[in-house]
């Protein structure tokens, strides 16, 4: 009886994360099963049903070419997570490859990564994505990059400064003693020890991600019609705001109702994992 | 003072040369050379605008004259003119600097007005309902997409209760009121923009000053402050407020590229028209010298941003030595 009060004080005290893991895993499925969820092609026009308000045939209406927009939100779930997903590992890969190299072998090194971080961290990140795409060209693949390309610099901090303080710890100079190459201590022995800011950030990264990918789709520069994003069906809401709210409220709801699932996971997991940090936060 | 100065000065210019870097690497990934293939998929870049670019950025020419000219430009602060009506970038972004200016002090104004008090009041009372409340709410207000939040806005202070004007920074007529009606359709024109500026950095920054101040309150002088007597107001707002206050100045400094950024999102959503606003319209239209001109302008407004925040920090600050 005892052991399952605990249980629960346990579990309520990390009630945000369970809820925000929740909310994520359910949001997956509905990104993975999106053909059994809707009827409607997520393309598939009719002018003679543009611009209806939501009803039984169509649950959140149609948009101004007539397609479903229930199904364009399930389908842009896809996108979205994807993404979201894709720019992280970017930015992770790039963040911890970063954060490694600076904290591990200091010196040059160091002062090259981070005066890069300091650079990167001078453009206003918005313009850059901006700058980036109006190069490459919006496109879904170029929009994971840029953003992926854009966003590793908090995480190279947070990495180097656990890198910094994990590598004078004896089990470090043990290995090292014993022979191991640098890449074997850093990948075997410290970084194992320094995930738990990762996981964090990427959680709260996801968010991020998925909010500036939204966007840019808003503004036409990302993820470009016909595919469907909630960016690119909250331009629709902006153009026929006078007349259609439904463009304009469901999407929206879906990108928060995303962000703030993440949101909660990333608080729960950084209370769980990594108590020094609660009271800092990213901004998304 | 003044060789703090100088140092953190000369400790900018490694960083003004990684940004002309960066932003002569990004000319170099597009138009011509190995590259020629991304300009093709990019549909929207016509023949004629890669033959201006090629002009422009000199591509013609050797890598290292390419860069040391592209450099020599940025010195002198001279983007080339815009492919759309001709003019010099220069006078597109000045003209359009004071706008932006104008939303983002006032927001940070009004950010400092509301955030400050919140903060302060909810480490006082921690774990109170009040403190719960502005926990949970600038949580929420932390996930809200702001260009959603300026859509919701328009669409109910605009189009539904038709209070306020949904674009723009006046009406059109407003040149022939009289000058007290000109000022009241400004103000108008502002509100929701900056209520959306505003908004989204309100849940950080508060709760930012929120646990600066739950820091400050466990210290040794704030003890000591109580154990002599002090009411518990002047303890607060006289001796932890001030203290709590320093890390705020640096927040405010690095907050500075967010705001400038950010507002191209709802700068383009109110018509507001700031710098972001002119990266959209540029971006939308293919101008690539004014894009580059806005990029660097606005990495300079933040290197200064962030200069003049550490500047205010060593004054604020008597510890600082340098």
């Amino acid at each position: 009886m005892k052991i399952l009060l605990k249980y629960i004080k346990l579990l309520s005290a990390n009630k945000p994360a369970l809820i925000g893991a929740a909310l994520v895993v359910c949001l997956a499925l509905i990104a993975l099963s999106a053909p059994l969820l809707t009827g409607y092609d997520p393309a598939g026009q009719s002018m003679a049903e543009k611009l209806l308000p939501p009803s039984r045939a169509h649950l959140l209406g149609t948009d101004e070419l007539g397609r479903d927009v229930f199904s364009r939100m399930i389908y842009g779930s896809r996108i979205s997570l994807s993404v979201g997903l894709a720019a992280v590992a970017i930015s992770t890969l790039i963040g911890i490859f970063v954060g490694a190299v600076a904290g591990y072998f200091g010196g040059w090194a160091d002062q090259f990564f981070m005066r890069l971080v300091d650079i990167v961290l001078s453009v206003p990140a918005l313009f850059f994505i901006l700058m980036l795409v109006v190069f490459l060209g919006p496109s879904i693949f170029n929009v994971m990059v840029i953003i992926g390309l854009t966003t590793w610099t908090d995480l190279a901090r947070l990495v180097r400064a656990e890198v910094l303080s994990l590598k004078s710890r004896e089990y470090v100079l043990a290995a090292r003693a014993s022979g191991a190459s640098h890449a074997r201590i850093i990948i075997r022995h410290i970084l194992p020890n320094a995930m738990a800011p990762v996981f964090v950030s990427v959680t709260f990264g996801v968010a991020g991600a998925i909010l500036i990918e939204s966007g840019l789709s808003f503004l036409g520069l990302g993820v470009q019609p016909p595919d469907p994003s909630w960016g690119n069906i909250l331009t629709s809401g902006k153009d026929y705001i006078e007349t259609a709210w439904w463009l304009t409220a469901f999407p929206g709801m879906a990108i928060f109702a995303t962000i703030i699932s993440y949101n909660l996971l990333g608080e729960g997991l950084r209370d769980i994992l990594d108590p020094r940090l609660s009271g800092s936060k990213e901004r998304g | 003072m003044a060789r703090y100065i100088l140092k953190r000065l000369l400790l900018s210019i490694p960083i003004l040369f990684g940004i002309s870097l960066i932003t002569f690497a990004v000319i170099h990934i597009t138009p011509g050379g190995p590259t020629v293939l991304q300009s093709q998929m990019n549909a929207k870049m016509s023949p004629d605008s890669i033959a201006k670019l090629k002009t422009l950025y000199d591509l013609d020419k050797p890598l290292p004259v390419q860069y040391l000219k592209w450099l020599s430009r940025l010195a002198r602060l001279d983007f080339g003119d815009s492919f759309n009506d001709n003019r010099p970038v220069t006078e597109k972004i000045l003209e359009r600097l004071p706008a932006t200016l104008q939303l983002n002090l006032l927001s940070l104004l009004l950010l400092f007005l509301i955030a400050v008090p919140l903060g302060v009041y909810s480490a006082a009372k921690q774990n109170s309902v009040f403190d719960r409340l502005f926990t949970s709410i600038s949580f929420i207000g932390f996930s809200v997409p702001s260009f959603w939040l300026a859509l919701l806005l328009m669409l109910f202070f605009g189009v539904w209760l038709q209070w306020l004007p949904i674009s723009g920074m006046a009406s059109v007529n407003s040149s022939s009121m009289p000058p007290v009606l000109q000022v009241y359709d400004r103000i108008q024109h502002l509100i929701l923009p900056l209520f959306v500026s505003v908004f989204g950095s309100i849940a950080g920054f508060s709760r930012y000053m929120r646990s600066g101040m739950l820091e400050v309150i466990r210290q040794d002088y704030i003890r000591t402050a109580r154990a002599k007597g002090l009411p518990e107001r002047e303890v607060l707002l006289n001796h932890a407020l001030r203290n709590a206050l320093l890390p705020v100045i640096t927040i405010v400094g690095l907050s500075i590229p967010g705001l400038i950024s950010g507002g191209f999102i709802f700068e383009t959503i109110f018509a507001w028209p700031g710098m972001g606003r002119l990266a959209y319209e540029s971006a939308m239209s293919f101008d690539y010298p004014v894009i580059m001109g806005v990029v660097i302008a606005g990495a300079l407004l933040t290197l200064l941003g962030n200069l003049l925040a550490d500047i205010a920090y060593a004054f604020a600050d008597p510890r600082i030595r340098y």
